[in-house]
């Protein structure tokens, strides 16, 4: 891409210390693209296995409750509740609140703790109908 | 940088002035999936079971047939802005990008067009039995 050489470039990532703010941002990234990909292909897989017929549903049913299944299937509910609560966030800082560094701080490590409780009640619901 | 002149724009290197209403429409849909994805879990949970016949008949209801497909809308669109957000960040050749964003644009909508036409074959077709 043509860029003027001459102009100056903010630091980048490697300058900055962690915090939990950075792992928040970039979590958001990962969940969104992770769901945009894997998570919508197996979405449309399993609409169209159905609308194709109960050969091709029963495939789609052994792929699903594999053991590599289950684990795609809870790594992408905890990456859809991680995404929605840090989309949530992403409404307040629109807003311009929560930018206090302890506010800001605080509801960044809050987040993954309550998408991690939702994904827990979440499949202990499924697995507690299930046996 | 060609930012805000005239030939800058031209080039492709200046600001698209579509900037506002692409964040406004990520958040737009990102309420549609909140709504529509929330709905969708909630409801394959409640489902008495995961099976074939449950499910496509479940489907075949016009009071979940429509939000179904209007949640494959939501996101494809949704996921189209965002995925273009992160392609803009990190795929700095111009062809490679134009080819990306062309590829991401088939995507979303071939797997959006996927999608409903499935529901809509499944709706169309009625309740097996
Ligand atoms: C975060 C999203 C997801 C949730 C909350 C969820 C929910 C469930 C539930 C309720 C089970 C347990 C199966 C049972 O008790 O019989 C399960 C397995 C299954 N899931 Fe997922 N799932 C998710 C992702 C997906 C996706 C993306 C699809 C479609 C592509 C899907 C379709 C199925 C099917 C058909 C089974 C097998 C059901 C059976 O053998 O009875 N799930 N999932
Ligand atoms: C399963 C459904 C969803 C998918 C596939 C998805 C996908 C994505 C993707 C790919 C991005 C771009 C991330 C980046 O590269 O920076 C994104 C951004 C975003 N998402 Fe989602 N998302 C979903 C649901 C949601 C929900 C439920 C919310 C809100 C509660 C939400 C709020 C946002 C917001 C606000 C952004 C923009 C962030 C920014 O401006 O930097 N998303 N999403």
């Amino acid at each position: 891409m043509a860029r003027t050489t001459s102009r100056p470039l903010s630091p980048h990532l490697t300058i900055w210390k962690w915090g939990p703010h950075m792992a928040i941002s970039i979590l958001h990234r990962v969940t969104g693209n992770g769901l945009a990909t894997v998570g919508m292909i197996g979405i449309v897989w399993w609409l169209m296995a159905i609308a194709m017929g109960p050969e091709a549903y029963d495939t789609f049913q052994k792929c699903a409750t594999s053991p590599i299944g289950y684990l795609v299937m809870i790594g992408l509910s905890w990456f859809f509740f991680q995404h929605m609560m840090s989309g949530l966030r992403h409404f307040v800082l629109d807003m311009g609140a929560g930018y206090e560094l302890n506010t800001n701080k605080t509801w960044s490590m809050v987040i993954p703790v309550l998408s991690t409780l939702a994904t827990v009640a979440l499949w202990a619901t499924i697995f507690a109908g299930k046996f | 940088m060609g930012t805000g002149t005239g030939i800058g724009r031209v080039r492709g290197l200046g600001s698209a002035r579509h900037g506002a209403h692409h964040w406004l429409a990520q958040r737009y849909t990102a309420v549609g999936n909140l709504l529509l994805v929330l709905w969708l879990i909630f409801s394959l949970v409640t489902l008495p079971g995961l099976d074939y016949e449950s499910v496509r008949n479940w489907i075949a209801n016009p009071l979940v047939a429509v939000p179904l497909a209007l949640m494959l809308v939501s996101v494809f669109w949704h996921l189209r802005l965002g995925m273009q957000v992160m392609l803009e960040d990190y795929v700095h050749d111009k062809g490679l990008n134009f080819l990306s964003i062309l590829l991401l644009n088939f995507y979303a909508i071939g797997g959006a067009a996927a999608g409903i036409f499935a529901i809509a074959k499944i709706a169309f077709t009625g309740v097996v039995k």
